[in-house]
């Protein structure tokens, strides 16, 4: 029997049992490609994987290396990911206060937040180009939404009173939004846009698979065409790695937010 | 010219497809400088008196104006303290009693010293910098009176405020309200479900139907009040054992009391 009420862990037992968690994998991934019952060509080990990855730190692959890649990936995605946040912070705010922008907007959202970001490759491509805009829409493609969405729902359930407040201290309606709407939204805001780079940067990724020149997932197609399996897991390695940092700086600005207002 | 008059007001609306008629015919004048308490049965409508003369809600028919004027829109001439005190929690007390006065356009060095000064009518001092959620509630509800306080607005609306603290806090308060009222008067209305507080702060109190509200009688306590010397008593336990207390808040709670039966019957 489990019991539902377990005792709450130890931040050491939390660490051990993540790197028991970490040492199996790796240990099952070392089996499978070491022993030969995977061929070594479909599975590069754990090790051989970590070597080509420093291997491709200083010298280049598909035109530059690992670092230049991933700095041009992430130059995309720095792009995208803003002018998500941009357009669909203010957006979701305006519609959270004004009920008619959201009658207006939320049909077609609805319609168009479904397609996949990837399903945007072909127009985008069409579009803006294989440099760097069609990789940008396809980030916004991503990025967008939960910006959107966060604000929007932020700003609608901001309580009643916090607004009443604002009116009888004589606040105009339009600073309303600002003064109110956008701070009470804030600490949905952040964690919309921790999910919001989350989703761009694995779009961007899909997205250099198919258009681009340069990035990570354009370095990885080229290492696919080449047959050199130990450089995409390379590439896969470090998409993970940037990814869990983006996520880690966000989450500390999340964090920060929720101190100050008293949310944790 | 009376600073709050409610005339004839009806208030309607529709809720799940129900009609409620929440005030039927409420008249009522609040002269300049007069502390009202309303009181009433849970539901009867009082809070929507406030929010009436607040601006954040409207008579389906009758009028209700401030200083002669209709009430059309909320404004820092009625100044509103909230149950849930509704303090800005990304905003430092300091900042939250300022908001107003930053509205009004008034300059930052008269903010400072008017901010200032209502921190220390509220002995706040030593929290400027604090977040709410810093704060006690009691101490919240200090800086509520003192952000609305500040705006030296002719009427002060309180829609229960101290409803929301702990005995003992609640107290303390309405003895420093009494203090605050009695030092800088101003036009007060002010909802309570508790008698005792209406009696003690209150120079009248209207007593309300159960719904559809009516005010079904006003008392006149402020002729007691002087004759028998409350305000020389710190106190309000002292106060409360007085026989002309005692004598008004029973007097009170039987009117509000036949109220409450009638609607549990």
């Amino acid at each position: 029997m489990v019991s539902l009420a377990q005792r709450p862990l130890t931040s050491a037992e939390t660490i051990g049992y993540g790197a028991i968690g970490l040492a199996a994998f790796l240990a099952l991934w070392s089996a499978l490609s070491l022993t030969g019952l995977v061929p070594r060509q479909f599975l590069p080990g754990p090790l051989e994987v970590v070597s080509r990855m420093v291997h491709l730190v200083g010298s280049p692959f598909a035109g530059a290396t690992l670092p230049q890649h991933l700095a041009s990936s992430f130059l995309r995605f720095a792009y995208g990911f803003a002018l998500g946040a941009v357009v669909g912070i203010p957006l979701g705010l305006l519609m959270g206060w004004f009920r008619w922008l959201d009658d207006i907007v939320t049909p077609i959202f609805d319609g168009l937040r479904f397609i996949a970001p990837i399903a945007w490759v072909p127009f985008a491509a069409l579009w803006f180009g294989t440099g760097v805009g069609g990789p940008i829409l396809i980030i916004f493609a991503g990025a967008f939404p939960p910006c959107l969405i966060n604000a929007y729902r932020g700003a609608r359930f901001v309580s009643r009173p916090l607004i009443e407040a604002a009116q009888m201290l004589g606040t105009p309606s339009r600073r309303v939004i600002t003064e109110v709407l956008l701070p009470a939204s804030l600490p949905s805001i952040v964690a919309g846009l921790r999910v919001s780079a989350g989703l761009g940067w694995q779009s961007l990724i899909g997205a250099e698979l198919i258009v681009a020149s340069t990035g990570v997932g354009f370095m990885m197609v080229q290492a696919q065409l080449n047959i050199s399996t130990a450089t995409v897991m390379a590439g896969m390695l470090a998409i993970g790695l940037v990814g869990l940092l983006i996520d880690v700086g966000l989450r500390q600005v999340e964090g920060a937010v929720r101190r100050r207002r008293g949310l944790q | 010219m009376d600073a709050i008059r409610f005339d004839g007001v009806h208030k309607a609306f529709r809720r799940a497809g129900i009609d409620f008629v929440a005030l039927e015919k409420v008249d009522l004048a609040i002269a300049p400088q007069e502390f009202v308490a309303i009181v009433g049965p849970s539901g009867c409508g009082k809070t929507t008196c406030l929010r009436m003369a607040a601006g954040f809600e409207f008579p389906t028919s009758g009028e209700v104006t401030v200083d002669g004027r209709i009430v059309t829109a909320p404004g820092p001439d009625r100044a509103v303290v909230f149950q849930q005190f509704a303090l800005f929690p990304w905003k430092t007390v300091f900042e939250n009693i300022e908001l107003g006065l930053r509205n009004k356009g008034v300059p930052k060095a008269e903010r400072g010293d008017r901010v200032a000064e209502a921190i220390a009518l509220m002995n706040l001092q030593g929290y400027e910098t604090a977040f709410p959620h810093q704060l006690s509630g009691g101490m919240q509800q200090r800086v509520a009176i003192a952000r609305a306080y500040v705006l030296d607005p002719d009427v002060l609306l309180m829609d229960e405020p101290f409803g929301a603290l702990d005995a003992q806090t609640r107290v303390v308060m309405q003895e420093e309200l009494v203090r605050l009222a009695r030092r800088n008067p101003r036009t007060v209305l002010f909802i309570t479900h508790s008698v005792e507080e209406a009696v003690y702060l209150a120079d009248r109190v209207a007593v309300m139907t159960r719904r559809p509200g009516r005010i079904k009688e006003v008392i006149n306590v402020k002729p007691v009040r002087v004759a028998e010397h409350w305000d020389d008593h710190a106190r309000i336990e002292d106060v409360m054992d007085l026989e002309s207390f005692v004598h008004l808040r029973t007097r009170i709670w039987k009117s509000l009391r036949d109220e409450k039966g009638s609607q549990d019957r």
